[in-house]
């Protein structure tokens, strides 16, 4: 093999964890822009989205089913890990978000840490489920194998540069997903809504806007991106587990932030710009040094250029 | 006008009674070792009540500098190391050390917005863990740095076995710390953090140099968490691996501080009290209790009380913030109340 084509499959495996990242990233920057919070739950509803695909997967059998069965399977798991971590996201906004609007960011942020460690709990317990798929029950915390209903072959026969399946799946899911998110923001009723609230909430509602049904909207949108984020990336790696939400959340974190928090265009640039430095600090560095590398991105950032990559310089009021 | 105990002395003097309760009890409910915990972590979370408390910053990897304290101490003392340094001489050294540690990390970021200093600070927290794992050379990985030397006072070495020696030297440290932060919280600085946490444009119009301040009040944090794992590492014999200061213990600093009233230190006490009494003796018991009754927690999950944990303290916090967003015991220094 060739450097340079070791090259181009981090790259081609870069871009692919880079979309699912971009994905999560969305739901991220989408609730920053509305309400400036950071939703640290996010990455742990995408977390159990994935551990509901599992189960679906398991209680219907779906690894028996025929080529065209498992394609319906996978698109039933979609549907409903989307629905699933919408209104799972959508509840978290209602239940410990909505009250504490006026409160300070702090408070804020501090509930949507409790949250974080309640989905974590949940996927914890959810994987001691006495089912076959979880290795029944017995080891709970344990890294689930999902099963790899999309098949890993190489599309490309034998050459060492492989495009699997896998990888068009990751593309034709998300690609639709960010096109058709932009064409809502852009030109729906809701998507003129969700921008108005995050101009200026008060002025919205004078405005005769339901913020706080947008804002939920919003969280809904974003728990749904995660939803789907969490299939693609199970059927993509193949092995799932409670605590991938936080790493996940990272990742996609420092990706809006890269990309310019409240920006779509952004978070996607910076997801696929972080799965890249992940594939090739994991080629090239090690490993074991490739989550500092993603936090000191992070931290430079923050520091040097806090705006993004693509978003416009907002000053807080201090 | 008659001198009436606050709620610090009152609960200061009650956790100094513990060991003579522990007399009277049966020795399956002996507190002490449970307590120490409870006073380790009370030093902690008194230093992020600096931080986030009084200057109003989240700091989400506090726990980062207890690491630093850990290891420093561990460094300073260990006989694999050429600078075995005694007990107090590096227990005092973990002061400075946090410190230049927080100054480092602050002097950068203090200028960033409130919630992106909270991630920067969670990011140090994960960086300082995946250091000292693959550093391995110098902090020997997994296993930590062990053994450590406890406290010798008048040329007598203590053991393992003086558990009341101990828990004195550890409360007498608590309520010296005690001591520092209230009278740092009544003092200029004090007024400076707390009229930044309120307002930090008009603080600085007001002429706070409110970049120093803040960085002081990170640094103190910082010097306070460091402190209290240098003490946490020499109890233990050891600093254990990188991942008992991970995003998990700095949680239990901020629940200690959210639960039990934000920038009070009567709060912080009770806060600890609460949270570390369900995580080291709560949880502690009902497992011992009921692997002791034969319910395994082999094969069912929901079976092993240390399983709750997350779902107890995110529960904590979300309720605290929505039902009792001042804590416990609210802060009730005059003219500073939110």
């Amino acid at each position: 093999m060739l450097d340079f084509e070791v090259f181009v499959q981090q790259l081609i495996t870069g871009l692919s964890n880079g979309m699912i990242i971009a994905l999560i990233a969305i739901g991220y920057t989408m609730v920053y822009g509305i309400i400036e919070l950071i939703n640290f739950a996010h990455g742990d509803v995408f977390m159990l989205g994935a551990f509901l695909a599992l189960t679906l997967l398991g209680l219907l059998g779906m690894e028996s089913w025929g080529p065209w069965g498992q394609a319906g399977g996978v698109a039933t798991m979609l549907a409903a890990s989307a629905l699933f971590c919408g209104g799972l996201n959508w509840s978290l906004d209602r239940l410990a978000y909505r009250s504490l609007r006026r409160s300070s960011k702090l408070a804020l942020l501090v509930s949507a840490i409790g949250c974080s460690f309640i989905c974590v709990n949940l996927g914890l317990f959810w994987g001691g489920l006495p089912m076959e798929v979880f290795g029944g029950g017995m080891a709970a915390a344990a890294p689930k194998d999902f099963p790899a209903l999309i098949p890993q072959t190489n599309l490309l026969g034998d050459s060492f540069i492989r495009i699997t399946p896998a990888d068009l799946l990751v593309v034709a899911i998300t690609v639709p997903l960010m096109v058709g998110l932009t064409v809502m923001v852009k030109r729906t009723r809701l998507g003129r809504a969700m921008r108005a609230v995050a101009q200026d909430g008060v002025a919205a509602a004078l405005m005769g806007i339901p913020v706080d049904r947008v804002i939920g909207a919003t969280f809904f949108i974003g728990g749904a991106l995660g939803g789907f984020a969490s299939v693609v990336y199970a059927l993509y790696n193949n092995t799932i587990g409670f605590q991938m939400g936080t790493r996940a959340g990272l990742d996609a974190f420092t990706a809006a932030v890269l990309g310019g928090i409240g920006s779509l265009p952004g978070a996607v640039l910076g997801g696929l710009t972080i799965g890249c430095v992940r594939s090739m600090s994991d080629q090239y560095l090690e490993t074991r040094w490739t989550n500092t590398i993603v936090f000191g991105i992070l931290v430079l950032i923050l520091i040097f250029r806090p705006s993004g990559l693509l978003g416009a310089a907002r000053r807080e009021k201090v | 006008m008659r001198w009436r105990p606050g709620p610090i002395v009152i609960l200061l003097g009650l956790a100094a009674l513990v060991p003579v309760l522990d007399l009277l009890l049966p020795a399956a409910f002996a507190l002490s070792e449970a307590v120490r915990t409870v006073f380790l972590y009370a030093i902690l979370a008194l230093g992020l009540n600096v931080v986030t408390g009084y200057a109003g910053l989240l700091n989400l990897g506090i726990a980062a500098f207890m690491a630093v304290g850990a290891y420093a101490f561990g460094i300073l003392t260990c006989e694999i190391y050429p600078f075995q340094f005694g007990f107090w001489s590096a227990l005092a050294l973990t002061l400075p050390i946090g410190a230049a540690a927080g100054v480092i990390l602050g002097a950068p970021t203090l200028g960033l917005r409130g919630d992106y200093l909270a991630i920067v600070t969670m990011g140090f927290g994960e960086i300082v863990q995946d250091v000292l794992k693959n550093l391995d050379s110098i902090t020997k990985g997994m296993q930590g740095i062990n053994p450590l030397p406890a406290p010798a006072l008048g040329g007598e070495q203590w053991t393992a076995d003086d558990e009341r020696k101990w828990f004195y030297l550890l409360f007498v440290l608590l309520a010296l710390t005690v001591l520092a932060v209230r009278n740092l919280e009544r003092s200029r600085l004090g007024r400076a953090w707390f009229s930044i946490r309120e307002d930090e444009l008009a603080s600085r119009a007001m002429g706070i140099r409110a970049e120093r301040a803040k960085l002081v009040a990170f640094a103190t944090g910082a010097a306070l968490a460091a402190f209290a794992g240098g003490l946490s590492a020499s109890l233990l014999s050891s600093t254990g691996e990188p991942n008992n200061y991970d995003f998990q213990a700095s949680i239990l600093a901020l629940c200690i501080v959210i639960v039990g009233g934000i920038g009070s230190i009567a709060g912080v006490l009770v806060g600890a009290l609460v949270m570390v009494g369900l995580n080291s003796i709560v949880l502690v018991k009902a497992t011992a209790w009921m692997a002791a009754q034969g319910i395994g927690s082999q094969g069912n999950v929901l079976l092993s009380p240390n399983n709750w944990k997350f779902l107890i303290f995110g529960l904590a916090l979300v309720i605290a913030v929505r039902v009792k967003p001042d804590g416990l015991l609210p802060p009730r220094l005059e003219g500073t109340r939110r």
